[in-house]
């Protein structure tokens, strides 16, 4: 059971890159590793470190400015390509905990949702401005879930939210548990309906 | 009322309930799963100590660490090996067949779906995995998911989902010499950009799809999740029905006259209702090549590598440099002038009969350039021994090609077949994100008649100007040497 989350509270780093793909966010090899925690090291592996292991200078993130950054405001496509919930997970135990973004690749977006990562969707000149803002100064936002707000030094921002998206993270729930207690029935009423035809039934082999 | 898309008709037959802010549980039909993207699905269900729903709607494969080389030879690699153990240890517990390394019918998950007969027309189908699209050529609504959302699937039999938008693309006109589905569905990303279908599902239409065959069409839906779409589609045919008809887990007999019927009620109507509708006239299409790092990326085999100083948009400006640095490409440098190291060919995008077949009209009589590196990868294991029924390896090895065993292989790079640093490979997979495949490798995302002609000449030529036995000759040709 995941506790709910109202208010994201953190700095911000711009980071301004566009179609960031989930190969980026965690690379292939590390996928093997079958655990959600311990895995951040590994985040944005070949762009934080360089081949000798050092970390690489010119990654925003490795910049102390933004080391201790839990929000990225970035470019749009975010978290486009493969599937693999592993990049949320990675970006998680980072530390991230709000992605902001002009748009998102779905089923990133979906896979945020689920562990409670927040992405918010921006039209692209707030998403400038916030960048802009995170470029000079240091920019710490307030991101108020129930109301849907960003608050900046000086301001504040509205985003949209699902409405189930926000239920998700205000609640917290435990998905499996609730469609099993409200909709058990109706999924059972569907499978008695099912035709035949559909369920697969291995009757001939070798067929090649 | 208006007519309905084939994704509609479907989607309307699946819904176990629909909430009022459009929140949908939608019946999952098929369960796909692979090693990779599983086991901490299966960690949640022992955790709580649930139970698969559906064991029978439910199939998993090893496909993306396996190794490709001799499957007698103990698994070198530690952490695979624990991967490949963990899934066939959850097919035991949670009782769900699997078609492991040893099976006949092991492939990758998207190959083996359709060619036993694990896809049909009408279905919804999950895997978690993006490509899942690629089984929206027979007809079925299929969707790639999380790990999350796997594990809500194997407890519940369904998914909540809120029903995506749709989108028509129609391919028309007349396809050039040589000119195949990888091409479009490269021309169709170039042109939408990798965010165009996002929160859509795209259907593809139009007279070159209606003639194009049904391994070439997985081609086409495969790549729509490169254009950011939730899924593709297409409406099932007569040549759906017989790409299925007799594989190992199709409907039989009574069932699959039944099937037939509800089947054939599928196609979208001429009067359904689309979000958006594009149309490509094909008559000009050039073989394409990526160029970049992403597959929007893409220039055909006649252009030059683009100039960052032609972008008025920074971001894309930045964009196109960096790539070109990862690339180690020269603004203004022909395609054609671009030397190979490696050619792959195989991958859920162009790993099936078809694209070997197209391969080896290249390849009769020929031999790869000296310095070059090829492979092929069967889809999977049936894909290969078909193809050596047909004797086409004979064509393969007799070039210079190693002929392997199926899986994901170098499109992943998560076995041994990884490009070293800074080699650059021609690829019919879908994927040319930087290190992809392999730490510092250069992908160039090309069709299988355009990786084997880069394979021969060691740089990309036009195959247009390539006079090539066709399908049938080449199978002639095989069966007779
Ligand atoms: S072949 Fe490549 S894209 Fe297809 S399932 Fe395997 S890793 Fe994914």
């Amino acid at each position: 059971m995941q506790r709910g989350v109202n208010v994201i509270e953190g700095k911000a780093a711009p980071f301004k890159y566009e179609n960031v793909d989930t190969d980026q966010i965690i690379p292939s090899e590390f996928l093997k590793i079958m655990s959600k925690r311990g895995i951040g090291r590994y985040c944005f592996y070949r762009w934080r470190y360089r081949e000798d292991g050092s970390l690489n200078p010119d990654f925003i993130l490795n910049n102390p400015k933004y080391s201790d950054a839990s929000i990225l405001i970035a470019g749009k496509n975010f978290g486009i390509g493969s599937s693999r919930e592993n990049a949320v997970w990675a970006l998680k135990d980072m530390g991230i905990k709000c992605i902001i973004a002009p748009s998102f690749g779905d089923i990133f977006y979906m896979n945020s949702v689920k562990n409670l990562l927040l992405c918010i969707k921006l039209p692209e000149e707030h998403v400038e401005k916030l960048q802009d803002m995170a470029e000079k100064t240091e920019l710490y936002l307030k991101i108020d879930i129930e109301n849907s707000t960003i608050n900046y030094p000086g301001g504040e921002m509205k985003f949209d939210l699902d409405q189930t998206v926000k239920e998700r993270f205000l609640k917290g729930l435990d998905e499996i548990e609730t469609t099993l207690t409200y909709y058990g029935e109706k999924i059972k009423e569907y499978e008695d309906k099912m035709p035949s035809f559909i369920i697969p039934k291995a009757r001939r082999f070798l067929p090649d | 009322m208006a007519g309905l898309s084939v994704f509609e008709k479907i989607w309307l037959r699946h819904v176990v309930y629909e909430r009022e802010d459009g929140e949908t549980l939608l019946y999952v039909d098929r369960h796909l799963t692979h090693e990779v993207t599983s086991p901490l699905a299966f960690e949640g269900l022992r955790e709580k100590g649930r139970k698969v729903r559906r064991p029978d709607l439910t199939f998993s494969v090893t496909d993306h660490n396996v190794p490709t080389g001799d499957r007698l030879k103990p698994i070198e690699d530690k952490l695979s090996l624990e991967q490949i153990k963990a899934l066939e240890k959850n097919a035991r517990d949670f009782g769900i067949t699997l078609f492991d390394l040893y099976s006949p019918y092991q492939g990758i998950v998207h190959v083996i779906g359709p060619e036993l007969g694990l896809t049909i027309p009408g279905i919804t189908l999950v895997c978690g995995d993006s490509h899942t699209s690629t089984h929206g050529a027979l007809g079925a609504l299929a969707f790639g998911i999380g790990t999350s959302e796997g594990e809500h699937v194997l407890a519940t039999q369904t998914i909540w989902l809120k029903k995506p938008k749709n989108m028509l693309i129609k391919l028309e006109g007349r396809l050039q010499n040589n000119v195949t589905a990888k091409d479009i569905v490269l021309w169709v990303i170039r042109n939408i950009g990798t965010g165009g279908g996002i929160g859509h599902v795209i259907e593809y239409g139009g007279k070159v799809v209606e003639e194009m065959g049904v391994e070439e069409r997985m081609t086409l839906c495969n790549m729509a999740i490169e254009a950011g779409a939730r899924t593709a589609i297409i409406s099932p045919d007569e040549k759906v029905y017989h790409y299925i008809k007799n594989t190992p887990y199709a409907p039989q007999e009574d069932e699959w006259e039944q099937a037939l019927e509800y089947w054939r009620t599928l196609p979208s109507d001429p009067d359904a209702v689309y979000h958006k509708t594009i149309t490509f006239e094909l008559d000009k299409l050039e073989p394409q090549v990526t160029w970049g790092t992403n597959p929007a990326m893409t220039i055909g085999v006649t252009e030059e590598i683009p100039d960052p100083r032609d972008y008025d948009d920074p971001a894309e400006r930045q964009a196109v440099e960096r790539a070109l640095k990862y690339m180690g490409l020269e603004p203004g440098t022909k395609i054609r002038d671009v030397k190979v190291d490696v050619v792959f060919i195989g991958s859920c995008t162009n790993g099936r009969l078809t694209d070997l077949i197209d391969a080896a009209r290249v390849l009769v009589n020929n031999k790869i350039a000296h310095g070059v590196r090829a492979l092929v990868v069967p889809g999977s294991q049936l894909v290969k021994r078909r193809a050596e029924r047909m004797g086409l390896h004979r064509i393969f090895i007799e070039a210079g090609f190693e002929w392997k065993n199926a899986g994901c292989s170098m499109c992943i790079a998560m076995n041994e077949d990884k490009l070293r640093p800074g080699e650059r490979c021609a690829s019919t997979s879908n994927r040319n994100f930087e290190n992809r495949q392999g730490p510092g490798g250069r992908t160039h995302l090309v069709s299988p008649i355009m990786a084997a002609a880069a394979a021969v000449y060691g740089r990309f030529v036009d195959v247009r100007e390539s006079d090539l036995m066709s399908r049938e000759e080449v199978l002639e040709y095989a069966k007779r040497s």
